[in-house]
């Protein structure tokens, strides 16, 4: 399925929802839609589905001009944030429900294939069950299970984990993943979470404000942010930016402390929190300061340091201790530095290994 | 502020049976004076339950809670002197930043210079000496929670103070800056802090020492660092880090073990006597710990690559084993393997635990002591 999205913008009385865009969404793979709360992604889906007209510009699908044409018009299948199933309705018969409206199918197949989702969703078990009577976690599940039985050319999710506990999401997240892959349908996920996008994998657009400001396959987007608006969306915990002075083979962070990198003038230089180690390797550059506090999420340690070139976190693997107030050196490689120019557009990053 | 033992168990029914019944499975549990704790779990596994016990707004259908030995399991919230933040701000509207403060202390009669050096002292904690003369009804909802904070945190002479997940409406580009305060507040004033939390960086960060709950069980009370490097339970293995713990099935088999299929050779003769005992058991490693080493390298295992993601900031390879799927994560700076190569996995190294059928590991000091 191909969906093309030309000069499209979106107004609702004075507020501008979203910008004149173009969007042609890879078809058959995952498009995550990356941002804020308020950046436009719920927006832009809903006009992809049909349930908003935008206010200028063209939708097609597969070469088809669908501008104004209305969601029930369309096969398109949605899940949003909320757990939304028939409360009346058993387990199985909210998964047959769009089955059942195609009309063609023997209760027979009907069956196997409820059966089928069931057992990929792990929900097997509670078939015969009312909605009401099982966990979020299920419920959601369940959500799941029906927009995948419709087999739409276009399922469209919006955030649909972000009310589950962080376990759950990550297990589901990962079956989603595979579903995904198994199938043939166009797939749009809105995310508000930088490391759920990469896990997703795929292609990201990222959008800010209404934008989109980037596309392109997503470990490519996370590697090359065409501006600094995009590494700014697009990292978790957020890039290191430090004002620096280019001076033709080398960039100054402070007087003494510089990188060798070649550029010229007012300059941003952005450092990836893993890049930012407390072991030295030849050719480093050292920075002090002293631990603000060390964040643990148990498979890393997140180290927020005060140093004269401004606040840094590195991010470093397993728990580590760090006392309030201790002094700590940090140490950064020139190669694992990104530097944006005056106007916050992408002149360097860092070389990327293993690129399949 | 006093030290805190529970030996307890609760049921919201009556006459419970079987574990299911229970909110609360029979637990004893020390909180030592001056700690920082959190409570960290699930939702539905009973950490709101403990603390709602705790602060003596549920009575446990069996068993005592105890302030430095004294039993107060009959006593109200405010008998036991405790404190508590809940996840939206209580506070009063038509009242400034300094009153709201000062309100707990009022209310027990402190002397008026007593209430401002302690006000002012928060109110410096808490970044907030600038706002001290502001109505709270005009301030952003950040605000609001740290008035809350602070309002828990005024008094002096309370048992503990109760945090039910106080960061809930906190912006979280801010969340780090708050966790810093609560820390550093810790650290000047020695309160017994308790804290109740679903999300892991938050108890990890905070607490001293973590209870992880599950199903009404508390399974582990530890550190960041035990709870990261020897799980006690199959639960915990899981539910700290991201990725969870690899877990491989095995058995012993004379001499060697089989996991996956494969034999590995022990060099702890301790640890081999014990698995010798348990016949079966589950391996556990981390994805941090899995190392790609070469062609029939001791204690590895022979798998095929089916995943490699490039998630940023490092590379999640997945490879399979058998009908086990084991993820291994690399550095950034690694260069990973391609789907479908062969490879060999170190998963028997000084970070490998061994877990019985009950789940709970296989302790090998302790047997060799």
């Amino acid at each position: 399925m191909q969906l093309m999205m030309q000069g499209i913008s979106h107004r609702v009385g004075a507020a501008t929802h979203l910008y004149p865009l173009n969007l042609r969404l890879q078809p058959g793979a995952v498009t995550v839609l990356l941002g804020a709360t308020q950046a436009g992604k719920t927006s832009l889906m809903r006009l992809m589905a049909g349930l908003d007209k935008p206010t200028a510009g063209r939708v097609e699908v597969d070469g088809v001009d669908v501008t104004g044409l209305s969601v029930r018009h369309r096969n398109v299948s949605m899940v949003y944030q909320q757990f939304i199933n028939y409360p009346s309705m058993t387990v199985f018969d909210n998964i047959a429900s769009p089955l059942k409206l195609r009309g063609s199918l023997k209760a027979a197949a009907v069956k196997e294939q409820v059966l089928a989702l069931a057992n990929k969703l792990h929900i097997e078990m509670h078939l015969d069950k009312l909605p009401a009577q099982l966990s979020g976690g299920q419920q959601q599940r369940v959500a799941l299970a029906r927009a995948l039985a419709k087999g739409a050319p276009l399922m469209l999710l919006d955030e649909p984990l972000v009310n589950l506990d962080y376990k759950l999401r990550e297990e589901l997240r990962e079956e989603l993943t595979q579903l995904f892959a198994q199938g043939d349908s166009t797939v749009v996920y809105a995310t508000t979470e930088p490391a759920e996008a990469l896990l997703l994998g795929g292609y990201t657009a990222v959008m800010d404000a209404g934008e989109i400001l980037q596309y392109g396959p997503t470990a490519e987007v996370f590697h090359r942010p065409a501006s600094l608006r995009v590494a700014r969306a697009f990292s978790d915990p957020p890039m290191n930016l430090l004002p620096a002075t280019g001076k033709g083979q080398r960039i100054e962070l402070q007087p003494g402390l510089d990188l060798y990198l070649a550029a010229s003038g007012t300059l941003t230089v952005g450092v990836r929190a893993n890049a930012l180690r407390v072991q030295t390797q030849a050719g480093d550059v050292a920075i002090k300061g002293q631990v603000e506090l060390a964040e643990i999420s148990g498979s890393d340690t997140f180290v927020h340091v005060h140093s004269p070139i401004g606040p840094l976190v590195a991010q470093l693997t397993g728990v580590h201790y760090f006392e309030l107030g201790t002094a700590i050196t940090l140490y950064l490689h020139a190669s694992e530095a990104y530097v944006f120019d005056a106007q916050g557009l992408l002149l360097l990053a860092p070389e990327r290994k293993g690129s399949r | 502020m006093a030290r805190i033992d529970l030996d307890l168990a609760h049921a919201y029914k009556a006459d419970p049976k079987q574990d299911n019944d229970y909110a609360l499975l029979p637990l004893k549990m020390t909180f030592d004076d001056g700690g920082a704790y959190a409570l960290l779990g699930p939702s539905g596994c009973g950490k709101t339950t403990m603390l709602n016990i705790i602060s003596g707004l549920v009575q446990p259908s069996r068993g005592t809670v105890s302030f430095d030995g004294r039993d107060v399991t009959a006593l109200s919230p405010q008998a036991r002197n405790i404190a508590q933040v809940f996840q939206f701000p209580v506070i009063y509207d038509t009242m400034t930043v300094a009153e709201n403060l000062a309100f707990p202390l009022k209310n027990r009669g402190v002397p008026a210079d007593r209430i401002k050096a302690r006000v002012g002292k928060i109110a410096e904690m808490l970044e907030m000496s600038g706002q001290l003369n502001q109505r709270a009804a005009g301030l952003t909802a950040d605000a609001k929670q740290k008035i809350s904070l602070g309002r828990g945190l005024v008094r002096e002479d309370v048992s503990a103070v109760l945090f039910d997940e106080p960061l809930t409406v906190i912006d979280p580009h801010l969340k780090w800056q708050l966790r810093r305060k609560l820390k550093q507040i810790h650290h000047e004033l020695k309160l017994t802090l308790i804290y109740v939390t679903h999300d892991q960086v938050e108890a990890l960060t905070f607490a001293e020492q973590i209870v992880v709950m599950s199903r009404g069980r508390a399974v582990q009370m530890g550190s960041a660092d035990a709870l990261f490097e020897k799980p006690q339970h199959m639960f915990v293995g899981n539910f700290i880090g991201s990725p969870g713990m690899n877990f491989l099935r095995g058995r012993y088999k004379g001499g060697v073990i089989e996991v996956a299929g494969q034999d590995l050779t022990l060099s702890l003769s301790v640890l081999s006597q014990q698995l010798q005992q348990a016949k079966e058991f589950t391996l556990g490693v981390r994805p941090e710990y899995v190392g790609l080493v070469g062609e029939g390298a001791a204690g590895a295992l022979r798998a095929t690559v089916a995943k490699v993601q490039d998630v940023g900031t490092y590379w999640l390879v997945s490879a399979r084993t058998g009908e086990t799927e084991v993820k291994v994560r690399l550095p950034a700076q690694a260069q990973p393997p391609a789907v479908g190569d062969r490879v060999w996995l170190q998963v028997l190294g000084s970070h490998t635990c061994f877990y019985g059928r009950d789940e709970q590991l296989i302790n090998v000091k302790e047997m060799s002591a």
